[in-house]
């Protein structure tokens, strides 16, 4: 296939090493590759909604992660197709941006890939169906726009705030302490948030975890967690009114970075050194006692005499505190990180009310908290749980939990969702399908169509028929003209959202609609795949 | 646009032809079956340590890759040793992990419970409940379980010599089931005296256990003082009275240069000889600084050479070398010093005392005994076994029932019914719970009583009873609301737990319920098992 002949009728080479390489071309080509994404989308359908179910994960080491988190799945699955890594890539995007949707966004450039293929069959060329997707996501923004709704949570009452958190925890295996992580959630991110200029920043956050205990203590800690203890058993476990030097040199004599030899050639020298050595302890342990600091803690380790002096100077210490709890520490406490002794003054100094040791269990067990700091800025999240397992899929959940309500403080424009949104966007495409000429008009439909997939995907997962419930839900919204109207997956009493305290972010919803339409696009526009058979 | 279009028509292209996505070697196992290996896989370790539960439960012999031997009946510990290939498995091995860092035992329950309720569950998908709701009735049985049981425990401690007593009584139920069954009574009075000693703390680190062959069991004693597993300097006085002890951390072979790059550089042997000298002097300098401290022993955490020590033996001070990390700090806390590192300021130092160090043997191993020490939370335990698996063993069960007790000496105080009792009440409230739930959750929490009655049954097996017929009798008299009694194994009969004295803590009874239904919950809920091929031991840098 791949051999041509020139005007003389000679044959020649237009890809090396013909035999190694296998080569889909044309309708083939876009058919593996529908096939190949859709088949990542298949595994995670199941995920989706307040009712989806878990995936099992083990890794080459044996490790297993269970968890519902769409991109967590896709980024453990160990995918090796290359159009299935787009699917990741999908998902990770609206991870990274979003935090919440990573399952939908999936799911729903899955099932536009069916549709697709659908029209390939009835002979459309892709790139029509292309552009009538795209003229379907126009038609559907401004639907969203229009089915938009503000809420409102400036008037101290964040209960709107911890209804979504909630809503988002529902499908995840914390769902038994929804209540108390969505506030913990809501807390936590009211904490760090510049209500002014709506930020938030979730670098403040710290989401940390131990084993053991239940979920029900996890808490919320307005300070930082530190995985570590004191440098010296004998350090008190408590520092009230803590002043922080926070220090990112090491206890020891300077190591200068241009290379340079220190010769001793007599004993006078080597007496010099000592001295020299010695004074190089007391005073970097001096000039931090002299600043007035009540507590050091150190990015590197101590010599054991340092680590001596700092105790018989009554100068509790912390050590090998890693470079990224520093910088939080240093925004919390309102310190400065202070990379040389010269450097050490008063006002460098963080502050914070408490520091103590905690311990758990029966096991050495220990960890540093400082609580109450200068700033408010910094919280920790400290999630505790039966096994490894649930506390890592805790982090997970409670960070999409942070994310929506984030992404609510930033912009509070918010959709339905339990797949009303979908529903709503649905019908207003095909109404509006009919008026297009052309072939455009099957891909607009088709998106529509496509759509459908998420709610009925949400029956499905719920043991609902899904074809039922979605005619339902449609008919309803049609009729009474409110886009409200989703699946009922909780079998609550009412089937509008609103009342279900079911969001999602504008935002968010209009993120999964273009994403996963451009990727789609871009599967669509592959008609040649080229594979080394010699490649793994 | 044409021909393109031409070809769409006539592809050859099969449908329903799912390429494969994943990596080699990976694979993806989905619905049923993935549901199936994840059930199976947990009710098989459930049925391989079921039979070491109880007071009658078996022990297990393992043996390691490089051939040892460990004789065990601790659930965290066969489970640990266990190279798993099925991730629900590993899931059940992980709670008895917790369970072990978090409480110290009840290891198989948790792990038997879990895999009872797996089983029930497995049971109902068969009837076609949605997991999810399997999982929702889990949750609320839990929730009524629970509450059942908080309203059935007690709390002793406002009386030291009622929570004394019950203590033991608490520690003998643990013991019960372990290899120490046999000298239950002197173990158990022996860890509540060690636990009481700590008066609050839960640092078990401040327990010291010796293990030394020879001897019977019933030999082993509580040393209210410290021993350290050292010996003494060379000719130094082998008793020292009143001693006051300066505990160091400190380089006493030679002093490292710590400033970066500085290295001796010499032109003649006699250059060598007066630097060797300097060193030398610098070492004395640094024995005489410690000697000025006005102590008769030092304990150092490092080495200490030939030379300082023959220095300390003429100048009468007991030096002791190589105490490692846990030995130090122990010292220190005991006799109530600091941890010296610098001797430069001799008064600031406060110097540990204690009324006698002497050297003594147990069995033939020479070690150091403090003893009349300032600080009485310390001490240490002393095993004497027959062999070394035995001795690891009675570690383990020592362990076990140490740690139960410190928790409830400090943390949690309250202690429920053994023998069953617990289980087969909670099993009670939630059957009434049930019968008031509408819907199919309702079944789900029948099948988490039905869970809850497998643990005595077990208990009952394994002792060679008639589970069924006992579990049923237990029933009924627990629907009753005689919430006391339970089994007992000894007679094969029923019995009333709180005459026989068995007690169990609260907290362990607490997490395992809790832990259980997580770790169930979490395997309940997967419907998709994915894979990866493991990774290749032999070739690290290869691609995956």
């Amino acid at each position: 296939m791949s051999l041509m002949f020139d005007e003389n009728g000679r044959p020649f080479i237009i890809i090396q090493e013909q035999e190694q390489k296998q080569r889909l071309r044309g309708i083939d080509a876009l058919k593996a590759n529908i096939a190949a994404a859709r088949a990542v989308a298949r595994t995670l359908r199941t995920s989706l909604g307040p009712k989806g179910m878990d995936k099992m994960l083990q890794s080459p080491d044996g490790d297993v992660t269970v968890t519902n988190d769409g991109a967590t799945i896709l980024k453990e699955m160990e995918l090796k197709h290359e159009i299935a890594k787009l699917m990741v890539e999908l998902s990770k995007a609206q991870d990274d941006e979003i935090g919440d949707g990573t399952t939908g966004v999936v799911v729903l450039a899955g099932a536009l890939l069916e549709k697709a293929e659908m029209l390939l069959d009835k002979g459309i060329h892709p790139s029509r169906i292309s552009e009538g997707f795209e003229r379907a996501v126009d038609i559907a923004m401004p639907v969203l726009d229009s089915i938009s709704e503000q809420i409102d949570f400036e008037q101290n009452d964040h209960e709107q705030l911890r209804r979504v958190a909630m809503t988002t925890l529902n499908s995840k295996i914390v769902h038994r302490i929804r209540e108390e992580l969505g506030k913990v959630c809501v807390d936590a991110i009211l904490a760090v948030a510049d209500m002014e200029r709506r930020e938030v920043n979730l670098d403040l956050i710290k989401l940390d975890g131990k084993v053991g205990g239940k979920l029900e203590d996890t808490a919320l800690v307005h300070g930082i967690v530190v995985d570590k203890d004191f440098s010296h058993p004998q350090m008190p476990k408590r520092v009230d009114d803590a002043k922080i030097c926070i220090l990112t040199c090491p206890f020891e004599p300077p190591k200068p970075k241009t290379k340079h030899k220190l010769e001793i050639d007599s004993v006078e020298a080597y007496k010099e050194m000592q001295v020299a050595e010695k004074a190089y302890f007391t005073d970097m342990v001096q000039r931090v006692k002299a600043s007035g600091a009540t507590l050091v803690i150190c990015q590197w380790g101590f010599d054991d005499e340092a680590n001596y002096l700092l105790l018989k100077n009554e100068l509790p210490a912390i050590r090998w505190v890693g470079g990224v709890e520093i910088e939080l520490i240093a925004i919390a406490t309102g310190g400065r990180i202070i990379p040389r002794f010269e450097d050490v003054s008063e006002q460098k100094l963080g502050y914070a009310k408490t520091v103590r040791e905690m311990s758990f269990g029966t096991t050495r067990d220990r960890m540093i908290v400082l609580e109450e700091c200068a700033s408010m800025k910094a919280v920790t999240i400290f999630v505790r749980g039966g096994n490894k397992m649930v506390v890592e899929e805790a982090k997970r959940s409670i960070h999409d939990a942070l994310c929506i309500v984030r992404n609510l403080v930033t912009d509070n424009r918010i959709v339905y969702g339990g797949g009303a949104a979908e529903v709503a966007c649905s019908l207003a495409i095909s109404e509006a399908a009919d008026q297009i000429e052309g072939l455009e008009q099957y891909g607009v439909r088709a998106f529509a169509d496509a759509l459908d997939s998420i709610p009925m995907a949400l029956a499905e997962n719920s043991g609902m028929q899904p074809i039922e419930s979605l005619s339902h839900a449609k008919a309803k919204q049609m009729r009474e003209k409110n886009p409200r109207i989703g699946i009922n997956c909780m079998k609550y009493s009412t089937d509008d959202m609103k009342e279900q305290y079911v969001y999602e972010s504008l935002r968010s919803k209009k993120q999964q609609l273009q994403h996963a339409a451009q990727v789609v696009k871009m599967i669509l526009k592959i008609d040649d795949v080229i594979e080394d058979k010699n490649y793994n | 646009m044409q021909s393109g279009n031409a070809r769409a028509m006539h592809a050859p292209f099969g449908m329903g032809v799912v390429p494969n996505v994943l990596g080699d070697g990976a694979y993806e196992e989905r619905g049923e079956n993935a549901r199936m290996s994840n059930f199976v896989g947990a009710i098989a370790i459930t049925d391989l340590v079921k039979t070491t539960l109880g007071p009658k439960g078996m022990d297990k012999i393992l043996q390691s890759q490089s051939g040892s031997i460990m004789v065990t009946n601790d659930g965290a510990t066969i489970l640990r040793s266990l190279l798993i290939d099925n991730p629900a498995a590993k899931v059940l091995i992980e709670i008895s992990k917790t369970q072990d860092e978090e409480i110290g035992d009840g290891t198989t329950s948790v792990c038997c419970f879990a895999g009872e309720l797996l089983r029930q569950a497995e049971k109902l998908l068969e009837n076609h409940l949605h997991p999810q709701t399997i999982a929702l009735g889990y949750r609320m049985a839990a929730k009524a379980a629970l509450a059942k049981l908080e309203s059935l425990a007690v709390d002793f401690k406002h009386d030291k010599e009622i929570f004394r007593k019950e203590l033991v009584k608490l520690a003998k139920t643990t013991l019960s089931s372990k290899v120490l069954a046999q000298s239950m009574d002197h173990f158990a009075c022996l860890a509540v005296d060690a636990i009481l000693r700590l008066e609050g703390s839960t640092n078990l680190d401040l327990i010291q256990i010796i293990k030394q062959s020879g001897g019977s069991l019933a030999d082993s004693w509580l040393e209210p003082g410290f021993l350290l597993q050292k010996k003494l300097g060379v000719g130094q006085p082998k008793v020292m009275h009143n001693a006051r002890i300066l505990v160091a951390n400190t380089g006493m072979d030679t002093d490292k240069v710590k400033i970066y790059g500085a290295r001796v550089r010499v032109d003649s042997l006699a250059r060598v000889a007066e630097i060797e000298k300097a060193e030398q002097a610098k070492m004395m300098a640094k024995c005489e600084k410690i000697a000025a401290h006005n102590c008769n022993v030092f304990v150092n955490r490092q080495l200490i050479y030939n030379r300082p020590e023959q220095f300390f033996t003429s100048k009468g001070i007991m030096a002791i070398e190589h105490a490692d990390f846990d030995g130090v700090e122990r010292i220190a806390l005991v006799t109530g010093t600091t941890i010296v590192s610098t001797f430069d300021d001799p008064e600031s130092v406060q110097l540990g005392e204690c009324e006698k160090i002497e050297e003594i043997l147990i069995g033939e191993e020479p070690v150091i005994r403090f003893s009349g020490c300032k600080a009485g939370s310390a001490c240490t335990v002393v095993l004497r076994g027959a062999n070394v698996q035995l001795l690891d063993e009675a570690e383990r069960s020592l362990h076990d029932a140490l740690c139960v007790l410190s928790q409830t000496a400090s943390v949690e105080s309250r202690m429920v019914l053994g023998a069953g009792a617990a289980e087969m009440a909670m099993a009670s409230a939630v059957d009434g719970a049930a019968s008031l739930e509408q819907g199919k959750v309702a079944l789900a929490m029948e099948a988490f009583a039905t869970a809850l009655r497998a643990l005595p049954a077990i208990i009952a097996d394994n002792a060679g009873l008639d589970a069924a017929d006992l579990v049923a009798t237990l029933r009924a008299h627990h629907a009753e609301g005689r919430h006391t009694l339970g089994l007992d194994v000894n007679e094969g009969v029923i019995g009333d737990a709180e005459e026989m004295g068995i007690r169990e803590s609260f907290k362990l009874k607490y997490s395992m319920v809790n832990s259980a239904v997580e770790a169930a919950e979490m395997v309940i809920r997967v419907d998709d098992v994915i894979k990866a091929a493991p990774r290749k031991r032999e070739d690290p840098h290869g691609r995956h």
